[in-house]
């Protein structure tokens, strides 16, 4: 059961971060528990869908199926998050200001909460693939169902629990940096799943490398250990990367700076429009 | 012609990467009863090679390694390529994800 637990707990976590992190960009906007339910449904059902295609992908592009779904699943991620990013930089400091009001999110927010349900689905599906054909294996091994059982509860449990522990911890960051954290804690994490997809095409022999150990500081910080795993995902970490990865970690990071720089630049977020709002009899009355 | 540059230059390195690998090392790992055939294999530094990791067990697995930063499901009865390296000289602990207790082994480099 114990092992069952540590498997199920470290998938869970990974996915857990991401959700967490999604969770608390998206303070405010109206509708938000129901995208993000709705996100981690549709990742358990694309989990069940991707296991059970799981010989299907590993014979695709003879052999490499496995390595080239990973990556786009991982850039497609990128995407959404960056777009999100950037539009962020846009209404995020509207939001702020309006936090509380009810009327305010449900104009802003509903085209890149479509995005970010997609990246809660895809975090949920990636690692809950894993978990199923690992449960599958256990099943057929001959484990009770009382162990899978409990093994499953236990590892679901503490990996949400790392998640809910994440997202109560952001929301104690004061209102007035609130959206410029989560927004950076957004681009880290964009960053390290792009390194990530470029990791999966090297092993598949789909990019070059640019050098397979650029440094080594796993004596430090190993990829297996838990605090490893979590700053993998957090900020992409790892111990001893491929050059390559960094250049796809490093091209994300500054696209994003970049694009959320112009755009406030562009859009002042201190709109006539939103000053007006602020002292609206109406969204006053309902706070 | 800058920016193109950018792009062909890649694609090239990426081409020129795929060609190669027809002419790489290639060592094979089965995996039986959950362990690893040979539990160490010894492979030659600073070269990149052709890993094939064949599963004989009915349950599928994940071969993974968080020192040499590889991880692949392997299905009942088939096998999976993954290439590494090439790698610094040292020991390197590679693992069977769905059954760590049994399925463990290093990469040698020397």
């Amino acid at each position: 059961m114990l092992g069952v637990a540590l498997l199920v707990f470290r998938e869970v976590m990974e996915a857990a971060l991401i959700v967490s992190i999604v969770c608390a960009a998206t303070r405010g906007v109206a509708r938000r528990g129901w995208f993000v339910t709705t996100g981690i449904g549709l990742g358990i059902a694309g989990a069940l869908l991707v296991a059970m295609g799981a010989s299907l992908i590993a014979r695709l592009a003879s052999g490499s199926g496995q390595e080239i779904f990973n990556a786009c699943v991982l850039l497609s991620a990128v995407l959404m998050i960056g777009w999100h990013v950037v539009w962020m930089s846009k209404h995020g400091r509207e939001l702020a200001q309006h936090m509380g009001a009810v009327g305010s999110a449900v104009r802003t927010g509903a085209s890149s909460l479509t995005l970010l349900l997609a990246v809660v689905a895809i975090a949920v599906l990636r690692e809950g693939s894993e978990i199923v054909l690992f449960l599958y294996g256990m099943a057929i091994g001959g484990i009770g169902a009382a162990g899978l059982a409990g093994g499953i509860a236990l590892g679901v449990g503490s990996g949400a629990l790392l998640g809910f522990a994440l997202y109560f911890g952001l929301l104690r960051i004061p209102m007035k940096y609130f959206f410029s954290v989560t927004n950076w804690m957004l681009v880290l994490l964009a960053s390290g799943l792009a390194s990530t997809a470029a990791r999966f095409l090297v092993q598949g022999d789909l990019l070059p490398a640019w050098g397979t150990q650029i440094w080594d500081t796993s004596w430090l910080l190993s990829n297996g250990s838990l605090a490893g795993q979590t700053l993998g995902i957090l900020i992409g970490y790892d111990a001893s990367p491929a050059g390559i990865q960094l250049v796809f970690y490093v091209t994300t990071l500054l696209l994003l700076v970049v694009g959320m720089q112009r755009l406030s630049r562009i859009l002042p977020s201190l709109s006539p429009r939103t000053r007006s709002l602020r002292t609206d009899p109406v969204s006053e009355s309902l706070r | 012609m800058k920016h193109r540059l950018l792009v062909a230059l890649p694609m090239l390195l990426a081409l020129a990467g795929t060609a190669l690998a027809n002419d790489l090392p290639e060592y094979t790992l089965v995996v039986k009863n959950h362990v690893y055939q040979p539990s160490e294999l010894k492979v030659p530094a600073g070269t990149k090679f052709r890993l094939i990791v064949r599963n004989e067990d009915a349950t599928p697995e994940e071969f993974e390694s968080t020192d040499f930063n590889r991880e692949k499901i392997v299905l009942p009865n088939s096998s999976i390529t993954v290439y590494v390296g090439p790698l610094h000289t040292g020991s390197y602990g590679f693992f069977g994800d769905f059954h760590q207790a049994t399925a463990q082994g290093r990469l040698i480099v020397e």
